[in-house]
């Protein structure tokens, strides 16, 4: 790791901005919702898909929208661990619309599951949902995805144009083997004449080799534009 | 212009299409859960087809500038298929959905008591849920059809004004504007409705609880018809508030009664949609 990561490790519930967010009616249906939950843990699935209209779907900080908080407020009250959290998560996920799926995807680290909930990661970054795949790529993926799953998903992220500096960990995540599929790239895009995308230039640089086995007119790519290095 | 094509199974649909309903002023579309052509032998096929509605069509949409939302049913015709009806019990998982703006489409195909069974529930549904129903009057038999259709509709206590019957022509259109619910209409190529019977229609019965949609999917049909229809409108001389009153305001006023229509206000540029991709359009650029 030769570049420092920007993101906070854990982007915790934003309990006191959503609190703000919120008006009156949505702060106390959400806390209902939290205390029913608590109480009678299966009437999540019915809530969990509530949430959005009751609360609203604003921008809220860099990592969560209104709904998103105010769904991770929803998960966090599960009174559930290991297994049984993973089983409702899991469910929550298969029947939700993208907008509960990022929810979900964007609360995982927050939530007691172990490796339990990679098959959720997995299957969002199967898919071609680009806000999927950014909510997938979060502190749960980096802490948990497998090496090759997670070059893959970077390798993805690339093609679809969301920015590296969304993606959570890349930098600390990054090794050898990515640099040289990133490297494989820029040679592609050079040979068919389009644009290499900037962000991919420091994770490539961070491996002074694969830029040095590269080919001459990659090489210069990756090098150029110094000054850009973040 | 603005508009709102308030039944289009846009799944069927190209990008070409997305991009000329853009350009003809189409900013919003309501995809009601339908048959596909080809029979489905399980429910599960019904919760992917729903998901798609729910998930990837509304983000296809979303990149050509167009909002998208939907309607979830066991459609008349698979309604008959015990293999089917199974999908019955799983609908309010997805009546809850945020993009659902009414239960559709039900109504009657054949008219067996399958279809009975099939259409008074699904209106009990849509009452549960406070939804609006688009219900879909048959092909054949039409006008017994819609009679027996607005009895059932009266008959399950649901307000009329929640109720949208489609596919109407001249002989259907009295009897469902006097029972108080919408009248819809499917400006089709060939079949159905065309831009000229459907300005008759207008002149004779006016614009209220009126809605005109293409009804475009697999067959002959043309996402476009929803401009046609305006563009005769205007030849004919209904004013330019008056075309509104039918392509935007009448299908809001009536799928706003799911209180689910979060409509942004008319983007001008694809992609404004929050839940849109903000730069990787991986659609347009051709996949990746
Ligand atoms: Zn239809």
């Amino acid at each position: 790791m030769s570049v420092a990561d920007p993101f906070p490790p854990t982007p915790a519930v934003p309990h006191t901005a959503l609190r703000a967010a919120l008006d009156t009616a949505a702060r106390v249906w959400l806390d209902e919702a939290a205390a029913t939950i608590t109480a009678e843990p299966a009437a999540i699935r019915r809530l969990f898909p509530a949430a959005r209209r009751r609360c609203g779907r604003a921008r809220l900080t860099e990592h969560w929208t209104v709904d998103e908080a105010a769904r991770a407020v929803l998960l966090t009250a599960l009174p559930r661990t290991g297994p049984a959290l993973a089983d409702e998560v899991t469910l929550l996920h298969r029947h939700g619309d993208p907008a509960e799926q990022r929810a979900v995807l964007r609360t995982l680290p927050l939530l007691d599951l172990g490796e339990l909930a990679l098959p959720v990661v997995r299957d969002a970054l199967r898919g071609n949902d680009t806000t999927l795949i950014e909510a997938a790529l979060g502190p749960y993926a980096t802490a948990h995805l497998p090496d090759a799953e997670y070059r893959q998903a970077v390798l993805k992220c690339v093609f679809y144009e969301i920015p590296l500096d969304r993606v959570h960990g890349v930098h600390t995540r990054a090794d050898r083997e990515l640099a040289r599929m990133l490297a494989a790239f820029a040679q592609e895009r050079i040979a068919a004449g389009r644009d290499v995308p900037q962000d991919i230039r420091p994770v490539v640089r961070a491996f002074p080799d694969v830029i040095s086995e590269a080919p001459a007119a990659v090489e210069k790519q990756l090098k150029s534009d110094l000054k850009e290095q973040i | 212009m603005r508009i709102f094509d308030p039944h289009i199974h846009m799944t069927s649909r190209t990008t070409d299409d997305y991009e000329a309903m853009h350009a003809a002023g189409v900013r919003a579309v309501v995809e009601p859960a339908f048959w596909l052509g080809q029979p489905r032998t399980s429910p599960e096929s019904f919760y992917d087809y729903f998901d798609a509605l729910l998930g990837w069509e509304p983000y296809r949409a979303a990149q050509f500038g167009i909002q998208h939302y939907c309607t979830i049913a066991l459609n008349p015709k698979e309604a008959n298929d015990p293999r089917c009806t199974p999908v019955l019990d799983e609908l309010d998982r997805y009546l809850a959905k945020d993009r659902v703006v009414a239960v559709g489409e039900i109504g009657y195909d054949s008219m067996t008591p399958e279809e009975d069974e099939a259409l008074a529930r699904q209106l009990q549904l849509a009452v549960e849920h406070g939804l609006p129903a688009l219900v879909h009057t048959p092909h054949r038999d039409k006008t017994a059809g819609t009679r027996r259709t607005l009895d059932v509709v009266r008959e399950s206590g649901i307000a009329p004004e929640l109720v949208v019957l489609d596919h109407l022509n001249e002989l259907t259109v009295g009897m469902v504007l006097d029972s108080g619910c919408w009248a819809g209409f499917s400006v089709y190529p060939k079949t159905k409705m065309s831009e000229d019977r459907m300005i008759e229609i207008l002149k004779e019965f006016g614009t209220a609880r009126v809605l005109v949609n293409s009804a475009a999917d697999w067959g002959r049909s043309d996402p476009l018809k929803t401009r046609r229809t305006a563009d005769a409108m205007l030849a004919a001389g209904f004013d330019d508030d008056r075309v509104d009153t039918v392509m935007w305001r009448n299908p809001v006023a009536f799928y706003g009664q799911s209180g689910r229509l979060e409509l942004d206000p008319c983007p001008d540029e694809p992609g404004r949609d929050e839940d849109a991709t903000f730069q990787g359009n991986s659609i347009r650029r051709g996949g990746a």
